[in-house]
């Protein structure tokens, strides 16, 4: 008990859980290939990212750091409607399609 | 203690959500990993005290954007499970994870490399305005509607600009008699 009283939660935990959660975000897009499923992992890889932006918010005592959060967020929410309104699109014109079936700009 | 048990309890939702988003074989499951995962992300935000973020991550994460990637789901009809078991590109997933153990490498390195006299931060505090001035509502507020005007007035462009891109996407090209439009 008081081993854990004497342990406190630092800023480093919170970049720590930012980094790994950036990581399954990023293996995840690498190995899936359903276009919906690799979204969610970016959207993933965009919240590890905030949660590092608070956590630096918080430890260097500057709400401009929340400040960049809102905007990523702002971002985020495009990029999903742009996402997956080319998804549908895609899947549309070709039911079942993977990332492999969107070929059309390679040379 | 309890500030431990928040933490360890919410890293462990982010984790297993995000987890659950990569391992699931089906998409719905991967949506409702996601849900957790932001749920647990909501939670450390006002253990960072970023209130209007948490409130802001659970309406807009959580609400509008998983929300909407169930409709896809359901509007394609793709909820059904995939195998996962094949692989169809030779040496992907090790590669992948070599991939991923790389980059988790060098995020860690850098963070415990930088850190000189037992603190990982560096830079100047304060630049825009300290976080303990008052409400976090206001605080925040006050930086996008000063020092952050000119980024927040470009953001209604790239709204507009993201609902104008979803409508024409979304649009299905229609043709009449006698049009001679060509298939774009």
């Amino acid at each position: 008990m008081n081993v854990l009283a004497a342990i406190e939660v630092t800023v480093s935990w919170y970049l720590v859980l930012g980094a790994v959660l950036f990581t399954i975000g990023a293996v995840g897009l690498l190995v899936r290939r359903n276009p919906l499923v690799m979204f969610m992992c970016v959207e993933l890889m965009l919240n590890a990212v905030n949660l590092t932006f608070v956590a630096f918010a918080k430890e260097l005592d500057d709400v401009g750091g929340q400040a960049v959060v809102f905007f990523v967020l702002v971002v985020a929410a495009a990029e999903v409607v742009v996402g997956l309104g080319i998804i549908v699109a895609l899947m549309r014109r070709k039911p079942g399609s993977t990332a492999d079936d969107v070929s059309l700009l390679k040379g | 203690m309890i500030e431990i048990a928040v933490f360890v309890l919410a890293a462990a939702a982010v984790l297993g959500g995000a987890l659950g988003v990569v391992l699931a074989r089906n998409p719905v499951h991967a949506a409702l990993g996601l849900i957790g995962s932001f749920f647990g992300i909501a939670v450390l935000f006002v253990d960072l005290d970023a209130h209007f973020l948490a409130a802001v991550q659970v309406i807009v994460y959580a609400g509008a954007v998983v929300v909407l990637f169930l409709f896809v789901i359901m509007l394609l009809g793709v909820d059904r499970s995939e195998d996962l078991s094949v692989e169809p590109l030779g040496g992907q997933r090790p590669l992948a994870g070599a991939a991923g153990i790389a980059l988790l490498g060098v995020a860690l390195a850098t963070l415990f490399l930088a850190q000189g006299d037992g603190d990982v931060v560096t830079g100047t505090p304060s630049v825009i305005g300290s976080l303990a001035g008052g409400e976090n509502v206001a605080l925040l507020g006050r930086a996008l509607f000063t020092d952050y005007l000119f980024a927040f007035e470009i953001t209604s462009v790239l709204l507009v600009i993201a609902v104008v891109g979803a409508v024409v996407l979304a649009r299905t090209p229609r043709r009449r008699a006698g049009d001679e439009q060509v298939e774009p």
